[in-house]
């Protein structure tokens, strides 16, 4: 696969490519891949990734951990890793250390708010909270009279209403009803809902941007398989152009996702117009990306592509539902839009020369 | 796998901001002075010698070049910098533009030092104005079709032919050409091409202004009838010009000048809309600044390859392909954005004629110095199609 830059990122993928190899999984109906990829990830460390030593995770940078985001984007991977990872994050950002065991974050969307009562328990609905059903915990962000409160809840303390993305991974609506959490702390000041939503758009760009870059891998190389009209379809120009087009469409979604990434890696402060361009653009640009792409991939494969026993859908699906969780490229145009024209039209070239 | 893309998250180092500064300020200055306005692409007088040389005075042409040569040896990052601010300003670039992006530094790798130690350091101080002759009649994308013969005589060599649509040829001092030394082989259809420079307002040379349908003359018919041109103004290899027109490019299709040419309707969409615009004209302003926020972050990124001494072919095609297509999509979506602007608002009439003016520029922007078609065909080369 993509050349990988340290060992965090290379551990990752041969645990991908050893134990949820698409080609396997896909023919796999009863999941039975699932347990046995989550135990390697564990054992590794990964779905902790973001946890310091001392609140039980394994303490590794940002980066890193994008890294994982990145190569599990292309292996297109369903079980809750970025999840987890998100929650571990969360969790570790009010010092409450992290369970075993897959997790999931809540609210998975600007829109939806969870509010901590005067009673110290929680209410209020998430909605498209992605593997709900799979996490044991949740790691919630809640608002109330004090301010914002990062909190770990019992998943099973939850009512959950099951639903499916596009490509039949849970995306369920999580319906707290006075749940009393199993810890809950304050926020760190400055920290928010934007935060969470910002790291959740730059979690999804990476996976997008990496699943474009396997789409476009087997789109390559399944035009140079396949004959037509007496030679390979590569050789058509017709499809070199859609092509071409699709790596344009890949190489934006990479450089848009990594650039987030890096801003956030190296960034101290998640309330700054600069890393909400960064992270939101990178959300913005990598779902457009995504319907571009997929669309053209799929052109590309002819009816073999729309099969159930190919692969290509289980990256194309996977990149357009991603589209949707922590905010949708429609809701996050329209906040750049107003943050835009907000700071004035002279103060456009400014912003973006910043980056 | 195929070769994987790369675009490594590179950030412009501080010293790039302080230069940005200085930059800004110079504009500014000129703008107050009435060298040139913002708000007008369109004005007829692009070519503006005075401005030229006071760029060249700051020392922002050449500026990757060997000082022994009038550059400045800066960065290729700080090259980049300048390039933008200019841009976005609309300032008058066209009289040193090529010759600081492109000709200069063919001339600095393939010109006897006689030549570069007499026209470098007159590039660098911007008072020369340089021309590429590539396309003929005939051969356009098809470069490698191209026919004007450079036939040999005592001491040099005949130019006949025609070159068509070369910017700036009027106004130009210089113009780096290939023209035809042999005939193409039948293993090699490329062979036969020859690199010259050609002097300008020279005898056997003549200069046929075109119109465009921006209503502007900036390209022109170049007829050359028994031109004389010494030998030492072949620049490379006899025959191998093809070895030499593609090493360049990637400083050529990756710059900001390939996405942000009409950006200045985006601006004016902004002022139009206030500080407070409706959801669609948010949502279409957000998308097209994550859009141009994108092309940046890769532009930047290939500057960045390029610097470090790496060669991102692929993508610094995939920069133009997407850059030049944006653009000239972009006054489109304003367009339609622009439906929803009050009737009063203060620049209206501004971004009125500056849309009619991108409108009519946009087509030119996927065809010069390279179509979309050549463009994707050498992306797809890249991806192991062709």
């Amino acid at each position: 696969m993509a050349e990988t830059e340290n060992i965090v990122v290379e551990t990752a993928e041969k645990i991908f490519s050893d134990l949820a190899d698409t080609q396997t999984i896909n023919h796999d109906k009863n999941g039975a891949w699932k347990a046995p990829l989550w135990q390697a990830l564990t054992e590794a460390g990964l779905p902790l990734s973001w946890v310091p030593e001392d609140c039980g995770g394994s303490g590794a940078s940002l980066a890193d951990g994008f890294g994982v985001l990145g190569a599990s984007g292309r292996f297109a991977i369903a079980v809750p890793l970025a999840e987890t990872m998100l929650a571990g994050w969360l969790l570790a950002q009010a010092k409450i250390p992290s369970p075993d065991g897959e997790m999931t974050v809540a609210p998975a969307s600007p829109k939806d708010r969870i509010t901590l009562n005067a009673d110290g328990t929680l209410s209020g609905r998430a909605r498209g909270v992605p593997f709900a059903k799979q996490a044991k915990h949740i790691a919630v962000l809640a608002g109330g009279a004090s301010g914002t409160s990062i909190a770990l809840v019992d998943a099973a303390k939850t009512r959950i209403d099951a639903g499916l993305n596009l490509a039949n991974d849970n995306s369920d609506a999580v319906i707290l009803d006075r749940v009393a959490p199993l810890a809950i702390k304050p926020a760190p000041k400055g920290f928010d809902q934007n935060a969470l939503m910002l790291m959740g758009c730059v979690a999804r760009s990476l996976q997008i941007a990496g699943s474009l870059e396997t789409m476009l891998d087997i789109s390559v190389r399944y035009s140079n398989e396949r004959v037509a009209f007496e030679k390979k379809i590569a050789k058509f120009q017709a499809v070199q152009h859609n092509l071409a087009k699709l790596a344009g469409e890949s190489a934006a979604a990479l450089a848009a996702a990594t650039s987030a990434a890096d801003a956030i890696a190296n960034s101290t402060s998640y309330n700054d117009d600069a890393l909400f361009l960064e992270a939101v653009g990178a959300k913005i640009r990598c779902a457009e990306a995504a319907e571009k792409g997929a669309g053209i991939a799929h052109q590309v494969h002819g009816a073999i592509g729309f099969t159930i026993e190919h692969v290509l859908h289980r990256y194309s699906l996977r990149a357009m539902s991603w589209r949707d969780d922590f905010g949708s490229e429609t809701f996050w145009a329209v906040e750049l839009g107003k943050l835009v024209a907000l700071r004035g039209a002279d103060e456009l070239w400014p912003l973006v020369a910043s980056r | 796998m195929t070769a994987a893309l790369r675009f490594d998250p590179i950030r412009l180092p501080p010293k790039c901001e302080e230069l940005r500064r200085e930059v800004r300020a110079f504009l500014a200055e000129e703008i107050a002075a009435g060298t040139f306005s913002p708000f007008k692409p369109n004005r007829e007088d692009t070519d503006v010698p005075e401005f030229s040389r006071k760029v060249g005075a700051r020392g922002w042409i050449g500026m990757t070049w060997p000082k022994r040569y009038g550059g400045h040896e800066r960065s290729f990052l700080e090259r980049y910098v300048v390039t933008e601010e200019m841009r976005v300003a609309n300032a008058p670039t066209r009289r040193f533009f090529v010759a600081d992006r492109q000709s200069g530094p063919v001339l600095l790798k393939y010109a006897p030092e006689h030549i570069k130690a007499d026209i470098l350091p007159r590039i660098c101080r911007g008072e020369l104005c340089f021309a590429i002759g590539m396309s003929e009649p005939n051969s356009g994308s098809d470069l490698f079709a191209a026919k004007t013969r450079a036939t040999r005589t005592d001491g040099g060599y005949l130019i006949n032919g025609t070159k068509i649509w070369t910017s700036s040829a009027h106004i130009a001092d210089y113009m780096i050409a290939i023209f035809r030394t042999s005939q193409p082989t039948k293993e090699n259809r490329r062979h036969g091409l020859t690199q010259f420079l050609v002097k300008m307002k020279q005898p056997g040379i003549k200069v046929n202004p075109i119109g465009q349908i921006t209503g502007q003359f900036e390209f022109n018919e170049v007829v050359f009838t028994d031109h004389f041109i010494p030998d030492d103004h072949v620049l490379g290899e006899i025959d191998g010009a093809w070895k030499q027109a593609t090493s360049e490019l990637a400083y050529e299709r990756s710059g900001p000048e390939r996405f942000l040419e009409t950006y200045y309707v985006l601006t004016e969409l902004v002022r139009a809309v206030g500080a407070k615009p409706d959801t669609r004209s948010a949502e279409g302003i957000g998308r097209l600044v994550a859009q141009l926020h994108t092309m940046r972050r890769m532009s930047v990124s290939v500057a960045g390859m390029l610097q470090a001494g790496k060669e991102p072919v692929v993508e610094a095609s995939i920069v133009k392909d997407i850059g030049t297509v944006w653009e000239q999509q972009l006054p489109h979506r304003v367009r339609e954005l622009a439906a929803f602007v009050e009737e009063d608002a203060g620049n209206r009439e501004t971004l009125e004629q500056q849309l009619s003016f991108a409108i009519k520029t946009a087509p030119k922007l996927t065809i010069q110095g390279g179509t979309t078609e050549v463009l994707r065909g050498i992306i797809a080369r890249g991806l192991g199609l062709r």
